[in-house]
């Protein structure tokens, strides 16, 4: 039935040796606009998780009723309309039942739709053929990956600001150079096997 | 608006990728070897200018409020119309970018140019910009294909002139971190540290003649 050495396996995956950001190149645009200060980081990120999370578990039975109608093509087009229309949902639900947590995600919620890892998360459960439980797990952690990323990532950031570098470097390039030496530290991670 | 300018814009001065700072997961993802670069920057080309003109022709019909997914639409068609049609003539290219054809159209510089741009002008200034951004992106992703491949591998034009590339660097020199993520955020912070010194230096020059004149 259910493998719980498999779904650790891959839960660690997603958080640390495939990390959604510095391995996969998923979530960039988010990545660098949000991470200037950690509290609003931190919200992105636990915003990610949350749309990550039900994003995968939606997406699962249509992918099943498209594969059933035998509309695969139609994928891209149907999985960006669901993930659009379900941040939406999400951000009326939360401004109506928990409206502290509404104001403490602000304006983030609605640009997670264009988060490439929201997309990416949906497409790649679909491509490994994950089954309903799986693509959850994957996508809660992966969500909980780029919450790592961005977290360390912003208070990294947050001192970038009182430090000198070369003039050209200034701003976002040097804040460049900051991810890549955090994704030469999570390269670290890639030895790492669980019961493999 | 003239063409002239346009480009000019699209190239340097409003590059997509180094000025605007769109399109960054794409860029640093795919640009290991020459052909993934050519491949993935004249297919954002092809969509851009296609979704373009058709928000162009669209744009009095649109509503204001719903306009984002009317857009998202518009793209995610022709996104699935170009991921369909390498999976049939270019299948290499395809299983190489994998999952970053599909995810064209969550790239920011399509959706941002549709609202920046096709939204408020005319069908052939729209068509124009589409191609102008889509070569400034297409010329970011060669460069940094150049770059990585060389340091990383020491080959040039892996796909494009021969299957592996020509040999440049003898092996045990390239650093395999060039090709790593690693070496995607590392390369395009250089270039656009290069692009920013650039872009900085002739505006005051430029300035400074004026003010002589």
């Amino acid at each position: 039935m259910l493998d719980f050495t498999e779904l650790f396996s891959i839960a660690l995956g997603a958080i640390l040796v495939n990390n959604f950001i510095f391995s996969q190149f998923l979530g960039i645009c988010p990545f660098m606009g949000v991470s200037k200060k950690v509290d609003t980081s931190l919200g992105m990120g636990m915003a990610v998780i949350f749309v990550m999370g039900v994003a995968s578990a939606v997406c699962y039975p249509i992918n099943r009723l498209l594969g059933d109608l035998e509309l695969d093509f139609m994928q891209t087009v149907t999985f960006i309309l669901v993930i659009a229309s379900l941040v939406q949902f999400v951000e009326m639900f939360l401004q109506k039942a928990m409206p502290s947590l509404y104001e403490a995600l602000g304006v983030y919620l609605p640009l997670i739709t264009t988060n490439c890892a929201v997309l990416g998360v949906v497409l790649q459960n679909t491509q490994n053929s994950y089954d309903f439980i799986t693509s959850v797990v994957y996508g809660v952690t992966g969500g909980i990956g780029f919450l790592l990323a961005i977290v360390l990532f912003a208070s990294v950031r947050e001192r970038l600001e009182f430090s000198e570098c070369p003039k050209s470097f200034e701003g976002f390039p040097i804040a460049l150079v900051t991810a890549g030496l955090l994704a030469l530290a999570f390269l670290g991670f890639s030895g790492l096997k669980v019961f493999a | 608006m003239n063409i002239k300018q346009q480009f000019k814009e699209g190239l340097i001065t409003q590059n997509p990728v180094t000025v605007q700072l769109l399109g960054m997961c794409s860029t640093m993802a795919i640009t290991t070897t020459l052909f993934n670069g050519i491949g993935m920057g004249l297919s954002v080309l092809v969509i851009l200018t296609l979704s373009n003109i058709i928000i162009s022709l669209l744009r009095k019909i649109i509503p204001n409020k719903v306009r984002i997914a009317c857009y998202i639409v518009v793209i995610a068609g022709f996104v699935t119309i170009v991921d369909l049609l390498l999976k049939a003539y270019l299948p290499d290219l395809s299983s190489s970018l994998g999952l970053f054809i599909p995810l064209i159209v969550v790239n920011c510089i399509i959706l941002g140019r549709a609202e920046s741009f096709a939204s408020k002008n005319g069908v052939l200034a729209s068509a124009i910009d589409g191609i102008a951004q889509g070569l400034g992106y297409t010329i970011i992703l060669v460069v940094m294909c150049v770059i990585r491949e060389f340091l990383g591998g020491g080959t040039f034009g892996a796909g494009v002139i021969s299957p592996k590339g020509i040999q440049i660097l003898p092996s045990g020199i390239p650093a395999l971190g060039m090709i790593l993520p690693v070496g995607g955020f590392l390369t395009l912070a250089v270039v656009i540290a290069a692009m920013q010194y650039f872009l900085n230096r002739p505006k005051k020059d430029g300035e400074s003649e004026e003010v002589s004149k």
